[in-house]
């Protein structure tokens, strides 16, 4: 009897451990945040394109809002950003920028020859939000729900399908429970 | 109760010293070491400790990426705050999760990396002493035959 049960549990269990650790669909360097869930972190930040103003999440409470950490320097930002005028212009949420490890000017600069999708882009001078945030690099797009929660965090460039599949069935349940 | 008075008192004064040497404590020179070298030889530690994720298979006090010298003046500002070093383990694990952590603390979900290696101890002996004892029990005459020349 255990003759065949031991190698047959044996089998199964190597069987599932591959299926799961060979899945090509899994990124391995993507960490899954501790702070799905939990209140995302305040900030309160000068906005990249007029120093003047200000962007902070208190502001945002009650919104479901989603925040994007960019860089002139990401190449993989470059690539999404097509997708972010397009969410933008669906004005189905506001789409607030972190802009990361960056240059102000260099910011600016893209943000005015590229276009702006974002209702304001907080300036991360010295990466601390970013470390708030769990932020290991760029692009990471949050989604934040009406009581300040993070709900998702999608790390890589945002694409049409990401946005349908992931977010937008998110955001409609979100602001439907009452923000 | 008289050793709670006494731990509290040396607490005390511990901070009272603590915050007299504050101003000399604080300062970092332009290689980035504190001056206190208890608090530099912490510091060591705990970067060492501590996953740059970017890299993954580095540690924050071996990586150049800006990340981990974000995360390197995190570790020193807290140190220098009078933080314990579970404090900023705690910190940097609420944001980035357990595997920013090259030495993952013993939990539940931690238990299996941990017991693995005593558990495969304890099967092989297991495996050992069932083949020894089944040997044990065959007959003498089992054994090989000599060699001839």
């Amino acid at each position: 009897m255990w003759k065949f049960v031991i190698p047959v549990a044996a089998f199964v269990a190597l069987a599932v451990l591959f299926a799961l650790g060979l899945n090509p669909k899994r990124d391995i360097h993507a960490l899954p945040s501790p702070l799905i869930g939990k209140e995302a972190p305040a900030f309160d930040l000068t906005d990249v394109m007029d120093p003047s103003r200000h962007v902070d999440n208190a502001a945002l409470k009650g919104q479901v809002y989603v925040l994007n950490v960019w860089g002139t320097w990401c190449f993989e930002c470059r690539a999404e950003h097509d997708e972010l005028l397009a969410i933008a212009r669906q004005h189905v949420v506001p789409l607030i920028g972190l802009d990361y490890m960056d240059q102000r000017e260099k910011a600016r600069e893209w943000l005015t020859q590229l276009g702006n999708p974002y209702q304001g882009v907080g300036f991360d001078t010295d990466g601390r939000t970013a470390i708030n945030w769990g932020v290991y690099g760029a692009p990471e797009t949050y989604l934040v729900d009406g009581h300040g929660r993070i709900l998702y965090k999608f790390i890589s460039p945002i694409t049409p399908e990401v946005w349908e599949r992931e977010f937008l069935p998110r955001i409609s349940a979100a602001q439907r429970s009452g923000s | 109760m008289t050793h709670g008075r006494v731990s509290m008192a040396a607490l005390v004064l511990a901070a009272i010293a603590g915050s007299a040497l504050g101003a000399a404590d604080s300062t970092v020179n332009t290689y980035g070491e504190i001056a206190n070298p208890a608090l530099q030889a912490r510091y060591e530690h705990v970067t060492q400790d501590l996953r740059c994720l970017v890299c993954q298979n580095e540690s924050i006090a071996d990586s150049n990426v800006e990340l981990a010298s974000d995360l390197r003046r995190q570790v020193r500002e807290m140190l220098i705050a009078g933080k314990s070093d579970d404090e900023i383990f705690k910190f940097m694990t609420d944001r980035y999760g357990e595997f920013v952590r090259f030495n993952p603390p013993l939990t539940p979900k931690t238990w299996l990396i941990w017991g693995a290696p005593f558990i495969m101890v304890v099967v092989g002996a297991i495996v050992i002493i069932r083949v020894a004892r089944h040997r044990a029990s065959l007959p003498v005459d089992d054994e090989p035959a000599p060699e001839t020349k």
